[in-house]
């Protein structure tokens, strides 16, 4: 159990939120490793940011346990916190100070002082990209910069954990860039969990995702594992030119197909789907199967299945 | 404690950042110094003492402009999420903003020593009830700040903040009145009349510092500073 505990950053076990009638968290379970790069997917109002919450000691559950680092957060409250770098959904800051005070007010209630405050506020100066926008008042700086402050303000005390709930709304394409590379150089050293209901971010930030629908798991693995796993055949799509009640009855008879739906293209061309009840590759016997019986192909390729499916198909989106 | 000072410092600074804190102080000081100086020569006596009767009015408008912000735009803003997961206890949190709009009050105050400096000029007043003065209106504006404080955590409107504050300082102050205590029954007038502020003003307007009267100030100032507290951990029950 306790080599158990020192391999993992964050420990979530049977985790309840309800406000009134409303759960918004139901038995709760992942884990979280040291060093990983975590991904909380979830449509709006999944309960990410209750999750979040109750993580960074802000609100407590209804009951379940949180370890960060082996400390539960019902009972070493302070320690918890002094672990954690949070960055909230809205980025909160108080806009009426300047960059550079509001980093050393956010270094001195994590008790840093003097050189050591100095040398970290240069450090998130310069990793944040906010040198020439120390002197500059938090309210009048653009959502990307304003992002910047939050992560460095939760970056400042160098925590174990960072949490950041949807840090990439409102900036920019050039800006998400920026931030997720960001993203990626803390995670190579850090622990992170990043919430966020935007698939295309978590995948190409994180090496596991949680996805959660109305305050419970639906699935959890990495993004290869999420897209693969989820359905058990694969997908092919063809262009081709035929006698249309041959071309269903053709592909049908190869072996490992479980399914062909055609349409009507243009100029003689039907536009055919292929459906395999495995995962084997039969890309090949497409091939001879046109050939053998004299029709034009124009197109033949194998469909992934992208996270966006699955995540739709999880979270019952477009319901 | 280093944090808690640092959490005053901001509090303090943020004060001065907005123009509307020196309009505040410049009514403050406009407001008393005409409202003291005006019957002055007609009573042709060099007290302050009538400056001091003055404080528990003004101070009722004064204060909850100084503590309306505090806790309203945490919760607007919703820094208040970033405030209390950062290592700091609600405590230490609700003294930084205790302790910050103190000395906000205790400044504004300090810049009324004009009024004595006059009074020490033109006439010889007896320093000891200036300075008991002063200390008993810096007891009675941490009892107000106090409950300005508790008014403003409950609610993220800052106009709702002041006027709610204004109300609830008003009520204690009119509790201990004869216009209340001449209505209610007899047992409940040595209570009422303690608890009332007004019963506590008269010390302060004469100078003196009854050690009753720093009993009821710090214990007023103490119950509101703790159920402040308890109304930040009032989320943790939701």
């Amino acid at each position: 159990m306790s080599e158990n505990s020192n391999r993992l950053m964050l420990e979530v076990h049977g985790l309840n939120k309800r406000f009134g009638q409303v759960h918004a968290v139901s038995n709760l379970d992942f884990e979280v490793k040291k060093g990983e790069v975590f991904g909380f997917l979830g449509p709006n109002g999944a309960g990410k940011s209750t999750t979040m919450r109750m993580i960074t000691c802000f609100i407590p559950p209804t009951s379940g346990i949180v370890r960060v680092d082996g400390l539960d957060t019902a009972e070493h409250d302070l320690a918890v916190r002094k672990k954690i770098g949070y960055l909230p959904e809205s980025t909160p800051l108080y806009s009426d100070m300047t960059v550079r005070e509001y980093l050393s007010f956010a270094g001195k209630v994590r008790s840093l002082r003097g050189n050591r405050l100095k040398e970290r506020m240069d450090a998130m100066f310069s990793v944040c990209a906010l040198t020439k926008m120390a002197n500059r008042q938090i309210g009048k700086l653009s959502k990307g910069y304003r992002q910047r402050v939050g992560l460095a303000q939760a970056m400042i005390h160098d925590p174990d954990l960072l949490i950041l709930d949807e840090p990439m709304s409102g900036l920019d394409p050039n800006q998400i860039i920026e931030i997720r590379h960001l993203i990626k150089r803390i995670g190579s050293e850090k622990t992170v969990i990043y919430c966020s209901h935007i698939l295309s971010e978590v995948s190409a930030t994180c090496g596991r995702i949680l996805i959660i629908k109305d305050g419970r798991v639906v699935a959890t693995g990495t993004p290869d594992e999420l897209t693969s796993g989820h359905r058990s055949g694969s997908q092919y799509s063809l262009r081709l030119k035929g006698d249309k009640p041959s071309l269903k009855s053709g592909l049908a008879s190869i072996e490992g197909v479980s399914g062909v739906s055609v349409d009507d293209g243009t100029d003689g061309w039907y536009d055919v789907q292929v459906n395999t009840a495995s995962k084997d590759d039969i890309g090949e016997a497409l091939f001879r199967c046109a050939v053998q019986n004299n029709w034009s192909l124009s197109e033949l390729r194998r469909d992934h299945t992208s996270l966006e499916e699955v995540f739709t198909q999880l979270t019952g989106g477009g319901k | 404690m280093n944090t808690v000072m640092a959490i005053i410092k901001k509090e303090f600074t943020s004060y001065f950042i907005s123009p509307i804190a020196y309009v505040f102080i410049i009514v403050f000081l406009i407001g008393t110094n005409f409202m003291f100086f005006q019957p002055f020569f007609l009573i042709n006596q060099a007290t302050m003492r009538e400056y001091f009767g003055l404080l528990p009015w003004v101070f009722l408008f004064f204060v909850p402009a100084i503590t309306m912000r505090s806790w309203a735009e945490e919760k607007k803003s919703k820094t208040i999420e970033l405030l209390l997961t950062w290592p700091l206890s609600d405590a230490q949190v609700v003294l930084g903003k205790f302790f910050a709009s103190l000395a906000f009050l205790a400044t504004a105050i300090a810049l009324s020593v004009t009024i004595p400096i006059t009074l020490f000029i033109i006439g010889s007043p007896d320093p000891g009830p200036v300075i008991g003065g002063y200390v008993g209106a810096l007891l009675m504006g941490a009892a107000y700040l106090a409950i300005g404080l508790w008014v403003s955590s409950h609610t993220e409107n800052q106009i709702v903040a002041f006027i709610l504050a204004w109300v609830a300082i008003f009520a204690l102050m009119i509790i201990g009145h004869p216009m209340v205590t001449m209505k209610i029954p007899a047992v409940f007038v040595p209570l009422f009349s303690y608890l009332g502020l007004f019963t506590h003003f008269e010390s302060i307007e004469r100078g003196v510092i009854d050690s009753r009267d720093v009993v009821y100030y710090l214990s007023v100032t103490g119950v509101f500073l703790f159920l402040n507290a308890q109304s930040l951990g009032s989320r943790k029950s939701e």
